[in-house]
């Protein structure tokens, strides 16, 4: 065990896709119990900082495993398959025209519940995305096809992001 | 001080020593301090057997103040003098505080450090005095109760206090004399006092309503003081009385009339309507349906408003739980906090894991924010940024951190301006300068900064937008200190000679248990420290144990880092082994 060893072996989880919300939380909860700086808290400022090196990694693992397009991205690359976000926006055609119907759609609705019906459409095509990348994972092993769907996925989350301002614009 | 001795975690190394530790409500219009007493937290009463002490500070002209009650008591007759909500003022530049000529006493720009100052007749506070007064007397009660020292406090802030609010508080801290074991954010501290109280798993929401102004037009300071305090009356009134009598002196005229309390519920309507978007809002942001929460706790004595419980019960479709004083709530959870940190929970089953309340970010081109640290995300926490030189042979950057949920930097909140200097000349954009950001568990930042390249250190300036500086710390504690210097100087002596035998029997128990990482060198050189330390526990004042602990702690540090080190290794291994 190290502060190198990657999130999977620093929580004990196998290093796939698929993975319980609930037995991530466990870990987590049980791995902050031994390290995080309050447990060690009679002791001096030297071990405090090496406590609070552990307690900041286990907490850097939690957010990328619990989130599961984070831990799609670090999947992919662990295996050496680039997301690159910044310098990789090539979207298939029929990805970027529903975008723009989206954004459409979001531009044109009137009231909350307009934008509700929205989001619930989004939350479906995200579902369906996930989905598909974790085929691609733990199934086929395709991670460039994976990193592909990542970078679909952070553009629905942007949107998804858009559509939260908004509903909070409207008083939702 | 560097404690090497590594227990079982929420052992204490010695159970029979008790330390004693509370938790702290330091509130806008009241504070309350507690502690658990026989595995029970409770409350703490002055010697009346008065729980809450107004947040209430009057400088007299000689120097002399009265806090709590009797400046409470005084607060119309010298308005000018009275500090009634220097908790709104923490942290704060004279051009924040929106209603500053509505207040009857006068605030002023300070020289330095950018946080408010107010006019009295002892002379300009800054609010971080005023704070300082309330924990001092709460401090003392606490010593009053237990009739001994305090070994330290957990004090609650609001979530939304940013970085320089919580500084401030850190500040009034130490000038009451109080070694802060915690800030913790005060709705956290509700769920704690909850939690443990219902000892249910599951998600709690918790409600915290502040109603600071109640709106009343009139002319003078005092008069305001007058029409302020018995609206007040009513307001408490109507929670279990359909009317009331409204009634005082203003401008020599008595006033009366009757407030209904349909009235009252139809001006706060708006209000109430207001805090349930904020709800659903922050349900959204935790990603949360209303029926998911399993209970709702309330903080604040506003809450007792009937039409407040009536909205938050129907939004959640559930009554809200209301078995804790939402007075106390707050200072409860504190208080069991404290009691964890102070490593007195011997089977030490609370662990408590917090997230930033706000997020932080740096200015970027154009004025804008680049997100760094998301809010809500649990700390401690770092997180690293890439930066570059822009121009050739640049030898120094400046970095703006500024935090809020906003894009535009004029709308967040400007924290701190770093000046990274000492980097290698280059040409444009070939140093890669590395800056982490560091949240520990107070959710307090720091800054390091690293050119990858060359690996030289950034030397950091770091100027809090509106904290005190360090020399004005030091000047405020020697003022207040300079009265009780004899006091002082014995208390720091036993404290030094207990610090030293800590320390000692500290080492000892580690070199028996861990001795292994060391070189014969280092062993050596060890003990020879512990040796002067020896020598030196039966001096007459304070300062050579207390050096001669320092440079044992020093001697020790690597040591005590490779121990934790080892441990924690260990333990983290332990759990995966347990789990497969």
């Amino acid at each position: 065990m190290h502060l190198q060893s990657d999130d999977f072996a620093l929580f004990g989880l196998p290093q796939r896709f698929a993975q319980e919300r609930s037995e991530i939380d466990a870990r987590w909860k049980e791995l902050q119990r031994q390290a995080h700086p309050d447990r060690h808290a009679q002791h001096g400022a030297a071990a405090q900082r090496v406590a609070l090196q552990w307690s900041v990694r286990i907490n850097e693992a939690y957010q990328r495993l619990k989130d599961p397009l984070k831990r799609a991205a670090y999947l992919c690359e662990l295996q050496g398959a680039r997301i690159g976000a910044e310098d990789n926006t090539a979207m298939p055609a029929d990805f970027l025209m529903q975008q723009m119907q989206w954004r459409e759609a979001l531009d044109e609705a009137q009231d909350g519940a307009a934008v509700q019906a929205l989001e619930a459409e989004v939350r479906r095509a995200r579902a369906q995305a996930l989905q598909r990348c974790g085929e691609l994972i733990d199934g086929a092993q395709d991670f460039a096809a994976a990193a592909g769907q990542v970078r679909a996925l952070m553009f629905i989350e942007r949107f998804a992001r858009d559509i939260d301002r908004r509903l909070e614009h409207l008083g939702q | 001080m560097a404690l090497l001795q590594i227990s079982e975690p929420g052992q204490s190394p010695d159970p029979h020593q008790r330390r004693i530790a509370v938790g702290i409500d330091l509130g806008t219009t009241h504070s309350l301090v507690a502690a658990v007493r026989h595995g029970v937290a409770e409350c703490l009463p002055d010697a009346q057997g008065r729980l809450l002490l107004p947040s209430v500070v009057r400088y007299l002209a000689d120097g002399g103040r009265q806090i709590g009650d009797a400046a409470l008591a005084a607060q119309q007759a010298d308005a000018a003098n009275t500090i009634v909500s220097a908790k709104r003022l923490m942290g704060r530049g004279l051009a924040d505080i929106a209603d500053a000529a509505k207040l009857p006493y006068a605030l002023v720009d300070a020289a330095q450090g950018g946080m408010v100052g107010i006019v009295t007749a002892d002379g300009t506070k800054s609010p971080v005095q005023v704070s300082a007064e309330i924990l001092a007397t709460l401090r003392q009660r606490a010593e009053d109760s237990y009739d001994d020292d305090l070994y330290g406090a957990v004090i609650t802030v609001p979530a939304y206090f940013d970085d320089a609010q919580r500084q401030a508080t850190k500040d009034a801290a130490q000038l009451a004399g109080i070694r802060l074991l915690r800030l913790l954010n005060e709705p956290t501290a509700a769920a704690i006092a909850y939690g443990l109280d219902n000892a249910s798993e599951g998600v709690y929401a918790v409600y915290d309503l502040v109603l600071a102004q109640v709106g009343v037009q009139v002319q003078s300071a005092a008069d305001k003081a007058a029409a302020r305090a018995a609206a007040r009356a009513c307001k408490e009134a109507l929670t279990a009385t359909e009317s009331v009598a409204f009634s005082a002196v203003l401008a020599g005229a008595e006033v009366h009339f009757d407030v209904r309390r349909q009235d009252f519920e139809a001006a706060t309507a708006a209000l109430t309507v207001r805090s349930m978007a904020a709800v659903r809002r922050t349900l959204r942001d935790a990603g949360l349906q209303p029926e998911e929460v399993q209970g709702v706790v309330m903080v604040g004595g506003s809450t007792r408003m009937p039409q407040v419980r009536r909205a938050v019960g129907a939004l959640f479709g559930r009554e809200p739980l209301t078995n804790l004083n939402p007075d106390e709530v707050v200072a409860l959870g504190a208080a069991i906090q404290a009691n964890q940190l102070a490593g007195n929970n011997a089977t030490g089953d609370l662990l408590l894991l917090d997230v930033i309340p706000l997020s932080l970010g740096i200015e970027t081109m154009g004025g804008l924010v680049e997100r760094i640290v998301a809010r809500n995300e649990t700390i401690p926490t770092a997180k690293a940024q890439d930066f570059t030189t822009y121009k050739d042979g640049q030898t120094a950057m400046a970095i703006h951190v500024v935090q809020g949920e906003r894009d535009l930097v004029q709308d967040c909140r400007s924290l701190a301006r770093f000046e990274l200097r000492g980097i290698p000349p280059m040409a444009a954009g070939a140093a890669r300068i590395r800056v982490t950001f560091t949240i520990d568990a107070d959710g307090l930042l720091s800054v390091s900064a690293r050119e990858q390249a060359s690996g030289v250190e950034a030397h950091i300036d770091v100027k809090p937008s509106y904290g005190l500086t360090d020399e004005q710390i030091a000047r405020m504690l020697q003022e207040s200190f300079a009265t009780a210097a004899q006091d002082i100087q014995a208390r720091a002596l036993v404290e030094a000679r207990v610090e030293a035998e800590r320390m000692l029997l500290a080492t000892q128990s580690a070199l028996d248990a861990d001795g292994d990482l060391l070189g014969e060198d280092e062993r050596t050189h060890i003990a020879a420290l512990m040796q002067a330390l020896r020598l030196q526990m039966t001096a007459a004042d304070a300062v050579a144990p207390e050096a001669a602990t320092q440079t044992l702690a020093k001697g020790t540090e690597a040591f005590a880092a490779e121990r934790m080190n080892r441990g924690i290794r260990q333990a983290l291994a332990g759990q995966n082994v347990q789990n497969l």
